[in-house]
């Protein structure tokens, strides 16, 4: 980066700090402070850095003995510290180099809508709502199969040297380049081959993310009165606030959100006696491909709708109840401080033959925890939308990797709530019906017969754990999201409420899921009509007209085309005898991982094309890891010689026996094998698509980097630098220095320039 | 006590920064700092080209 050329900057240095002004009637823009670390931060940071390594070690060695769940807790919390302290502010002094004194798009644009200096704190709320999903939360409830360590470790190392490394240099890329967006980044950093397939490898994994999201939805709802009834009256909720904010009281986002949430609470209660009725049972039972097609047309009508009559309500509803369910959980783990049921690591972990995903521990364990540790799709928040809002570039550190550390937090609550459950209960709701018989006498025989440690289960045990979370049944209730309730419903009944609350509480937290999996299905709906009209308007023809976005109908079409597109996966999933979510659950982690190998080969590149080859381990090594895990997975996916793994090989065993009249695998007719060979096919071949297009884009980038090792020059993509002439405080506490500058500013006269809507002044 | 308000104050402030309830003052001193002479758009209408502008330029929720 250059200096600003005006010549009204200036230094002063006055200790171990320096003031930077860029106008000589304003206070400093920046600060740079070069003050060493106190002996009092370095106690408290030996004390952290022991404190974690005693938790790490209780977790990992402490064999045979009951190992409760703050360990987990404090192992966690520990390394996030040490990692953030040191290892993030290595990558900032060493590749990022923030330049406060030089504006973000959000001080150059500035309209106070979209484009807005936002204070560091609000933005790491704003940024957080966006990146967490339901992802963090099923992913490493799915991967308990394995036993709670591999899980613990990747979590909590895959975020700090992969996850948060992600995060944090995309937005810094980004930010530097008027906040583009990771397509645009891809084929300006990449050429256009590379870019190309980038921009279809992200749509493509956008419908996969979609339908599988939607798949556990169904999986949470399907034959459960109760849950339908609540997620279906946050329709009517959401319907009512967009009206409210529009007609009534507009910009009253809190009250109306806690009205909002009221309502919800009460859904959610007053569905235990829908339930009850029998016309509650009548309307509100649906079966898993009923439910499919309610969210397919949801979807769609959500996708036309005006925002604010359904997206944005339910978008405030959901940000509320991610960030106080979220609280409420970390708050009931370390009230109740649960025992851990859950091996260390079971024996599915070296076979590979666990019921809830095919695979051995590498590379599924990765692919299936997914989001908690490294998530491509938040490369999509990190570029475009979060730079539009940061103030200064010295927060970045903050915003991207402490944003992604908090995520991983949320995956390690996951994990621990499913791993407080009874063993014999957990695979009893997560293998699927086609293992377990789908009544609790079968699915007692069959994980009986599973042979994990504890003492075996009764059929009555499984029904009296379903009437207690009150459902009928919970036998291979798959997808992750019911476990994990049940999990949330064990920790929050033990500290807020007795027994009589538990089955609130299940339902609390399943309506919980749903609500922002619904949003996250229409928000990303939305993004991804937007790339196909973009992507189809630059084929050129009459296809150029879609480049209007004001055209209803081509706007339509395109909806239609991606809900078609998620929707055929989801109706396949839900039809499909081996069970959905085994199936299709792999890829969509394959599909996440590969997105995070496109981020990080821009990110790679773009390090390389700086000349800062010296640093490009940072994102490389990641890079190399990632590569590594996703193409072995897909290799096995597309190879395998194991039915239960390979999507290819069950594909050929099911047309021979379609063709010889014969059953194959777990199909009990004949129309079971033909969706078998159909499923197997689709599910095949986009296998190979995600794997082609990453190895493009992979390829491109290497070229790229060679080119620019060789050659030392490549013209520097960064936009041109203009001077700042605003001030924020970096980090998450406000230093002595900052304090004071604020304070000039603060004395300033109203109509000077200053960051908008910062501070609480 | 002094104190109790004040902090209560800046969870207020947080609030409703992060939720939207203070985006209109927001953008209203934002105009009355850029464009003075310029009328400023009512809280009604405010939000109105808020949600045009979502609608024309979604953001992803992630997973």
């Amino acid at each position: 980066m250059t200096a600003p050329s005006t010549s009204d900057r200036t230094e002063e240095t006055r200790g171990d700090v320096t003031y930077i002004r860029t106008a000589k009637d304003l206070p400093p823009v920046a600060i740079i402070d070069r003050s060493p670390i106190t002996t009092k931060h370095k106690i408290v940071f030996a004390i952290i850095a022991v404190l974690g390594a005693v938790a790490w070690a209780i977790i990992a060695f402490f064999r045979g003995e009951t190992i409760n769940a703050v360990w987990f807790v404090i192992a966690a919390i520990c390394t996030y510290v040490i990692g953030f302290r040191f290892y993030a502010r290595l990558i900032e002094m060493n590749i990022v180099k923030p330049r406060d004194d030089n504006a973000t798009p959000a001080e150059i644009f500035d309209n106070g809508t979209d484009y807005m200096p936002t204070d560091r704190r609000v933005l790491f709320g704003h940024h957080f709502a966006a990146i967490a999903g339901a992802g963090p939360l099923v992913g490493p409830v799915l991967a308990m199969q394995m036993g709670y360590l591999p899980g613990t470790i990747w979590i909590i190392i895959g975020a700090v040297f992969a996850g948060c490394v992600q995060d944090f240099l995309v937005l810094s890329i980004s930010t530097r380049r008027r906040g583009r967006s990771l397509g645009q980044m891809a084929r300006d950093e990449l050429g256009a081959i590379g870019g190309a397939a980038a921009i279809i490898g992200v749509l493509a994994i956008m419908v996969i993310l979609l339908a599988v999201l939607a798949l556990v939805v169904v999986g949470a709802l399907a034959e459960s009165p109760w849950g339908v009834f609540s997620i279906a009256m946050t329709i009517p909720i959401a319907l009512f606030m967009g009206l409210y904010l529009r007609f009534l009281r507009p910009g009253r986002v809190s009250e109306v959100s806690l009205i909002g949430v009221a309502l919800l609470l009460l859904a959610v209660a007053s569905g235990g006696w829908v339930a009850g009725t029998e016309w509650g049972t009548d309307w509100f039972t649906l079966s898993k491909v009923t439910l499919s097609w309610c969210i397919i047309i949801y979807g769609l009508a959500a996708s036309i709708l005006p925002v604010w009559l359904l997206l944005a309500p339910r978008d405030y509803l959901s940000t509320f109840m991610k960030v106080g369910t979220i609280a409420l959980l970390a708050i009931g783990i370390l009230l109740a401080r649960p025992i851990m049921e859950a091996p260390a690591i079971s024996s599915f972990a070296g076979t590979g033959t666990g019921p809830v995903f095919a695979g051995s521990l590498f590379p599924f364990l990765f692919i299936t925890i997914a989001c908690g540790a490294l998530s491509g799709f938040h490369a999509l928040i990190s570029s475009g939308t979060t730079p539009k809002l940061l103030e200064k570039e010295s927060q970045m550190r903050l915003i991207g990797y402490g944003g992604m550390l908090t995520e991983s937090f949320v995956a390690i609550m996951a994990l621990i709530t499913a791993a407080i459950l009874n063993q014999h209960l957990y695979f009893t709701m997560n293998a699927p019906a086609a293992q377990t018989g789908a009544t609790a006498q079968t699915a007692a025989e069959y994980v009986n017969g599973l042979g994990l440690s504890g003492p075996p289960i009764t059929a009555q045990e499984i029904s009296s754990a379903a009437e207690s979370v009150g459902e009928e049944s919970i036998v291979s209730r798959t997808g992750g999201a019911p476990t994990l309730a049940f999990g949330m419903s064990e920790v929050l009944h033990s500290v807020f409420g007795g027994a009589s609350l538990k089955a609130f509480w299940y339902h609390f937290a399943i309506m919980f899921e749903a609500l922002f999996i619904l949003t996250t299905v229409d928000a990303g709906t939305r993004v991804a009509r937007f790339m196909l009209s973009d992507g189809l308007s630059n084929l050129g023809g009459p296809l150029r007209k879609l480049k209007d976005p004001s055209w209803r109908i081509g706007a339509w079409i395109c909806s239609l085309l991606v809900v078609a597109g998620w929707g055929s996966i989801l109706i396949m999933g839900v039809t499909d005898p081996l069970g959905g979510i085994n199936t299709l659950f792999p890829l969509f982690g394959i599909a996440n991982q590969l997105l995070a190998a496109i981020a990080l080969t821009v990110v790679t590149v773009v390090v390389i094309k700086k000349g800062q080859l010296k640093w490009a381990w940072v994102p490389g090594i990641p890079l190399l890891w990632d590569l590594v895990v996703t193409l072995t997975a897909s290799w096995q996916k597309i190879f395998s010689a194991d039915p239960k793994l390979g999507y290819w090989k069950l594909h050929s065993i099911c047309s021979a026996a379609q063709e010889a009249g014969k059953l194959c695998s777990t199909a009990k007719a004949p129309g079971d094998v033909e969706k078998i060979v159909r499923n197997t096919f689709i599910q095949g071949s986009l296998s190979i698509l995600f794997a082609v297009l990453v190895v493009i884009v992979f390829i491109a980038g290497v070229i790229v980097a060679v080119r620019a090792i060789r050659g030392g020059g490549s013209a520097s993509t960064e936009d041109e630098a203009i001077p700042s002439r605003i001030f924020g405080p970096s980090g998450l506490i406000t230093t002595k220095a900052e304090k004071e500058v604020q304070k000039e500013w603060d004395a300033l006269p109203k109509s000077a320039a200053k960051s908008v809507g910062t501070g609480a002044h | 006590m002094g104190r109790v308000a004040e902090i209560g104050r800046q969870i207020g402030w947080y609030w409703g920064s992060l939720m939207g309830d203070n985006h209109y003052r927001r953008y209203v001193d934002h105009r009355r700092r850029t464009h003075p002479d310029e009328p400023v758009l009512s809280e009604r209408e405010y939000w109105r080209m808020r949600h045009n502008v979502t609608e024309a330029n979604p953001h992803a929720r992630c997973c």
